[in-house]
């Protein structure tokens, strides 16, 4: 018998012409499919990357051997240059990422629940929005933001000036926002649909059932593929040193620069960039996975 | 509104000619039946044959495309029909039991009464905990859905729907998913509320149950309704082939 009870956004097909990517369909609790990055950062064993980071080191100790200026010349540049670039360039990474990441999460919750209204005309800008968003280069919305901002804002008499790494935050969170929404709605459409069945039976309104019901069971499937979203964001903001943000790979070119251009730097300083993101990504890629573990024994 | 001329001497649930299609598919193809206040009444029949769609149709959980039903009066098959006034006074219990899983047993029965009939907290508590004595599952207070049995589960869902106080109760295959060990529990909590005088409109598979505590039976196949009447005639002198062809494979 066919039983199927059809609720308005959530079990209906997004209805958009658009050539789209799959949406976000997390399978079971804890168990969303997109997870791929995580997972194979995580599944990765340490030792492997021990002896990648070796060899990358190795290398160039060879080959360079010949030459007067030695790696070892190089690796006391990098030494030299390390309270630099951390302090001045990582630790922007980190602030755009956060700042992206916050206001991403807080668009993309709205969007995500503007994508399962009852009314039509919410249902679709919504997921036009979401769909641009997911489905534009990083890039491309990183120039487009720079470009579109003004550089500063005159209020009256005062003059705020707008500082690149500012619209970096919301070029990022564009495409953060877009995925966020689908993060939100796919953790919404992973719910029974028993639960607003039986809400709906106990004369619960449609409002009630959402933020009573379905959503307290979807926060905890959103947390692993919200982190996973993180790492993805950390790793994209290198983008921003096209931008001319001072951050990690901009401060990086330029200490190069400061040390003469030579060749035997490239390694050891972007060899360094590598590390010291795998070093903030890692811990957050194997907490996904006990999360997601800890949450798919529990619902 | 102004139906509320409704008596207790008219029937409580009165079903006229209900015609429901899912798309091209029609499930049901003009169904009446009148349902007493007090009565229990049961349907049975093949799987596909409508029995859940009819009654989920009730309380307004799938919509008719034509036909009446009215509820204490009120018509059901109409567009400015306040759902949540009917919904109020039909309770509704779930093959799939539908508990919610991030609450406990007690919470699931306490919060609609609070968030949505905004009764006081501690008087629902009271009822609460008298409803969990009544289907028998005094000590399970505090355990979450997941931890408890397919039964017992199935019980917290009963004890859900009459923490609402409703003059109508709806059981949608209640038994069907679960051990056959646990059936029994289940049963004899509806057959306590059949006793205490509740409206009862039962889906079953269940043969026996069913000539037990119904008052009257429904065999419904393909979309109609073949043929009703009280248990003992129904079971013993059914006329029509199918319901013969139906009783003998079940029995």
């Amino acid at each position: 018998m066919n039983k199927k009870n059809t609720i308005p956004g959530i079990n209906t097909e997004p209805t958009t012409n658009f050539a789209v990517l799959k949406p976000f369909k997390a399978t079971a609790a804890g168990e969303p499919e997109d997870l791929l990055f995580s997972r194979w950062l995580a599944s990765t064993p340490i030792w492997a990357w021990v002896l990648m980071l070796a060899a990358v080191f190795i290398w160039p100790t060879f080959s360079y051997a010949a030459t007067a200026y030695t790696t070892a010349d190089a690796f006391q540049a990098l030494l030299r240059w390390i309270p630099f670039i951390v302090t001045g360039g990582f630790l922007f990474n980190v602030i755009i990422s956060f700042f992206a990441m916050l206001i991403g999460t807080i668009l993309g919750i709205v969007l995500g629940l503007m994508q399962i209204s009852p009314s039509f005309y919410i249902r679709w800008p919504a997921q036009v929005i979401t769909q641009v968003f997911r489905n534009s280069p990083w890039l491309v919305l990183l120039f487009i933001v720079l470009l579109a901002l003004p550089y500063e804002i005159e209020i009256g008499d005062t003059i705020i000036r707008i500082p690149d790494w500012v619209k970096a935050v919301f070029g990022l969170c564009l495409p953060i926002m877009a995925n966020i929404a689908e993060v939100v709605r796919g953790a919404i459409n992973s719910v029974p649909n028993g639960q607003w069945e039986a809400a709906e039976s106990l004369a619960y309104t449609r409002h009630q059932t959402l933020w009573q019901i379905i959503l307290p069971q979807c926060f905890k499937r959103m947390i692993p593929p919200w982190m996973n979203w993180y790492a993805i964001l950390t790793m994209a903001t290198p983008l921003c040193s096209l931008l001319g943000v001072e951050e990690l790979i901009t401060l990086s070119r330029q200490a190069i620069e400061a040390e003469n251009n030579r060749p035997e730097l490239l390694v050891p300083f972007y060899g360094f960039a590598l590390l010291i993101f795998f070093a903030y990504c890692y811990p957050i890629a194997r907490a996904t996975i006990a999360l997601e573990r800890r949450f798919a024994v529990k619902l | 509104m102004s139906q509320n001329a409704w008596t207790d001497d008219q029937p409580i649930v009165s079903i006229k000619d209900v015609h429901k299609s899912f798309g091209s598919l029609e499930v049901l193809k003009g169904i009446s039946m009148d349902v007493m206040k007090g009565e229990v009444i049961c349907i049975i029949g093949p799987s596909g044959s409508g029995k859940s769609t009819l009654i989920r149709c009730v309380n307004a959980l799938n919509d008719i495309q034509s036909g009446s039903i009215k509820v204490e009066g009120q018509e059901v098959n109409d567009k400015d029909l306040d759902k949540l006034e009917l919904r109020k006074k039909v309770g509704m219990v779930f093959q799939q039991y539908n508990l919610f899983p991030h609450k406990t047993a007690l919470e699931n029965i306490m919060m609609a009464p609070i968030k949505v009939l905004k009764q006081n907290p501690a008087d629902v508590e009271k009822r609460a905990r008298e409803l969990i004595a009544k289907v028998r599952l005094q000590g399970k207070e505090n355990a979450y859905p997941g931890e408890l049995s397919g039964g017992q589960q199935q019980r917290v869902a009963i004890a859900r729907s009459l923490a609402m106080n409703p003059d109508i109760m709806l059981f949608d295959e209640v038994t069907a998913a679960l051990d056959p060990e646990t059936v029994k529990e289940v049963l004899v909590a509806i057959k306590d509320l059949a006793e205490d005088g509740m409206t009862c409109m039962l889906v079953t598979h269940e043969m026996g149950f069913a000539k037990e505590i119904a008052d009257h039976i429904y065999f419904t196949d393909r979309g109609v309704i073949v043929e009703h009447g009280p248990p003992a005639t129904f079971f013993d002198k059914a006329e029509d082939p199918r319901t013969r062809e139906f009783l003998s494979q079940i029995l």
